[in-house]
């Protein structure tokens, strides 16, 4: 029956966050769900321990390299819960008020810190975040706090979900965790959706979406070869009555600009406005003697530090910047981080260097020192600068590599307004680990792939305004009934802390809207499932606030 | 001068191998491996991009600029032989340009094509990245094997060494005690507010 036309009730375009909490809902709401990903399905014992071109480190990851921005995201079944950090903060309050570049709220006026706090009680029982202990931070979390302590500075361990009585702490949560201590979604959301019929199919990589005579959509994917990314293996289409798309916000409006040419007009703001998060990364190299002199820092066993290896990435930041009576693009928050070889060393740059700072004989002697190294994450209110150009033959990225790496269409050139912020945290990042001789720090390169960013947001946002955003205050796509987007493309700006949890919660919130369309398309679907878990709790805080979400 | 027939034809497998290897040397220098070694400059002790594995990485078609390399060596040869007449430096001819420059102009040559704005920028990036990783990450070889082998750069940096089930696990991670005053605005479950 090759030629039969496959049809479902809802689409979902990526696995990730956005995807995979909309189709556990929808399908335990009775809807039949097909979820296509580009990704590799991949099982925890295939996560390893190896930086193998090949091994699940670059099977799972996606670096695309702009025009002044480079974007490291997922590609996989449960998309960038299988790679990210796991740190889970909510957004500060000040954040739902900032104008941006647009010079007036950018955010739905629906959306505010008090009424996303339900949806991120609901995100953090389904996703079983933890507040964190000091004893539950890593050396390199130890450091930082101890160095922002030294320079009259707070700390703060960082909210997580990871189960620490599984964790081994061996920071290669970027290759999927093995020991299944991440709390990604495929520990979720996901059994629970497939368990209620959800099908997942992995390597399905969308293309566009058309309409069917019937008025339904049609949606185009080519499957791709499941160990060269660059090969295609077939191509095939589904029909669905809604389209949720959650391809990550380096792909989701590629998806629409191809789309442009079957479904009409998009709106303005698809594949504009991106934001990288306002990310910027320091490295700090470490005088270990002054680490146990100035700090009084010892692992016990002759060493104060010496340990950049050892953890699961970002266990606390300093938040003294996140104050909402500041300036806008004066906020900021400063986060231990670790980052793996391969993708990152090369634009660690050389302190007080004569020659080259990026490569060379001098770069050579700070790599023999790369276990002395803190990395300092910074997030930074941007400017919503990014802008898409036309889409690559597929997919979001030509490929360069098998996997791993491509080049893709985003363009970043910063303002003044964000080189203005990142100068004024790197400045800070420096006052404090320099204090005393503690450390010497310098940002990474920007002139190599231009900024860098694990956390694209904003490049389908949502908003009141139709000019400024593409998505309406409950993340359906304007002009364009039936199609929604859940990903971090819909979160209109930087947060200044890492967005998971935030993009998670909106994902929550846009379902029963999403309910509310598919009931308008005939399809028999309620909403009010509780967590992946069975838990309740979070469910009893959001049912008073559904009806609200459900006209459009 | 050097003997006729000893070598390939001009721009062919050795020069481009020799030239390619002066430049991963340039981006992580490394030891000469003889005293006659003219692709390592000879500026480090120990070794380098090229002992780590820089051309079988740059060579291995995962990569997808294994079939650009040759002639991106041709290319930084001509680029070699532009920057000389500008300084008015004298090549030896025996090597390819590239690899007559002195390490300084090595480096130099290769800051002008990496610098924002060169039209070619894109390209010597990328054989930058893939001659680092050979050093950083040993992406053409499993890491517990390479360690194993004693990667020079996976040694030199003092990454963690996988157990014999192939996995890095750590016991030891934290210590255990509170360094720094909460942030006063921090709510119940942790995060700012």
């Amino acid at each position: 029956m090759s030629n039969a036309v496959e049809r479902t009730d809802v689409l979902v375009i990526g696995s990730g966050f956005g995807g995979a909490i909309t189709a556990y809902h929808l399908a335990a709401g009775g809807a039949k769900v097909t979820v296509l990903e580009r990704g590799p399905w991949l099982q925890s014992s295939e996560f390893e321990h190896d930086y193998k071109l090949g091994s699940s480190y670059t099977r799972a990851f996606d670096f695309t390299v702009g025009d002044g921005m480079s974007v490291l995201g997922g590609n996989c079944v449960g998309g960038g819960s299988v790679v990210y950090f796991a740190a889970m903060p909510r957004a500060p309050r000040f954040v739902f008020d900032r104008h941006g570049s647009i010079g007036r709220r950018m955010w739905p006026e629906a959306v505010s810190r008090d009424t996303l706090d339900p949806w991120y009680d609901r995100v953090e029982e389904s996703l079983s975040i933890e507040k964190q202990d000091w004893s539950d931070v890593s050396y390199a979390g130890g450091l930082w706090a101890a160095a922002c302590n030294h320079s009259g500075r707070t700390a703060n361990p960082l909210p997580a979900a990871v189960d620490n009585t599984k964790c081994v702490n061996c920071n290669f949560m970027m290759a999927g965790c093995r020991f299944e201590a991440k709390q990604s979604l495929l520990l979720n959301y996901l059994p629970a959706a497939l368990a209620h019929g959800a099908e997942v199919r992995p390597l399905h990589e969308v293309q566009y979406i058309s309409r069917t005579p019937d008025g339904d959509y049609r949606v185009h994917f080519n499957i791709v070869h499941d160990e060269d990314y660059r090969l295609q293996a077939g191509s095939g289409t589904i029909d669905a009555k809604i389209v949720v798309i959650a391809a990550g916000a380096g792909a989701t409006p590629v998806i629409l600009q191809r789309s442009e040419a079957h479904l009409g007009t998009m709106p303005h703001a698809v594949g504009r406005y991106f934001s990288g998060n306002g990310e910027r990364l320091n490295t700090a190299i470490i005088d270990e003697e002054k680490a146990a002199a100035l700090l009084g820092l010892d692992r016990g066993n002759g060493l104060a530090y010496a340990a950049n290896a050892i953890g699961k990435g970002p266990t606390v930041a300093n938040w003294d910047r996140l104050d909402g009576s500041l300036p806008e693009y004066t906020r900021y928050s400063l986060e231990q981080l670790y980052f793996p070889p391969g993708l990152g060393t090369i634009l660690a740059q050389v302190p007080d260097a004569t020659g080259p700072t990026w490569f060379g004989a001098e770069k050579k002697e700070i790599l023999k020192r790369w276990t002395s190294w803190l990395t300092i994450f910074t997030m930074i209110e941007d400017d919503n600068e990014g802008v898409f150009g036309p889409p690559p033959a597929t997919g979001n990225a030509h490929r360069i590599s098998q996997q791993m790496l491509g080049r893709g269409n985003l363009s970043y050139q910063p303002t003044g307004n964000t080189q203005k912020a990142w100068d004024m945290s790197d400045a800070e990042v420096k006052e404090i680990l320099e204090k005393d001789g503690l450390a010497k720090v310098m940002p990474w390169t920007n002139d190599l792939v231009g900024a860098y960013t694990v956390h694209p947001l904003a490049s389908c946002r949502m908003g009141d305004d139709p000019h400024t955003s593409a998505l309406d205050d409950r993340n359906e796509l304007r002009g364009h009934p039936g199609i929604f987007v859940t990903d971090g493309s819909s979160v209109p700006g930087a947060l200044t802390v890492n967005p998971a949890m935030t993009i998670s919660a909106l994902a929550e919130r846009a379902v029963p809207g999403i309910v509310a369309a598919a009931r308008e398309k005939g399809v028999d679907v309620t909403y009010g499932a509780p967590a992946p878990s069975g838990g309740k709790a979070g469910r009893r805080g959001v049912l008073p606030l559904v009806d609200g979400l459900t006209n459009r | 001068m050097r003997e006729e027939n000893a070598r390939v034809a001009p721009n062919g497998e050795e020069d481009r191998t020799m030239t390619l290897e002066a430049y991963a040397d340039t981006i992580v220098p490394g030891r000469k491996r003889t005293a006659e070694d003219r692709a390592i400059a000879g500026v480090s002790t120990d070794g380098g991009a090229v002992e780590a594995g820089a051309l079988e990485l740059l060579r291995w078609d995962a990569t997808g600029i294994h079939d650009g390399v040759d002639d991106l060596a041709d290319l930084a040869n001509t680029h070699a032989e532009a920057y000389a007449a500008e300084l008015g430096l004298a090549l030896d001819e025996d090597v390819p340009p590239f690899v007559a420059l002195d390490y300084g102009h090595r480096v130099a040559l290769i800051q002008r094509l990496t610098t924002p704005g060169h039209p070619e920028k894109d390209f010597w990036v990328m054989l930058s990245l893939f001659c680092n990783m050979a050093y950083d990450s040993a992406a053409h070889l499993h890491t517990a094997e390479a360690m194993a082998a004693g990667h020079p750069g996976l040694l030199a940096m003092g990454l963690p060494r996988p157990g014999a089930d192939g996995l890095v696990q750590f016991e030891d991670y934290g210590y255990g005690r509170a360094f720094a005053r909460l942030h006063p605005d921090t709510t119940a479950s942790g995060s700012p507010a």
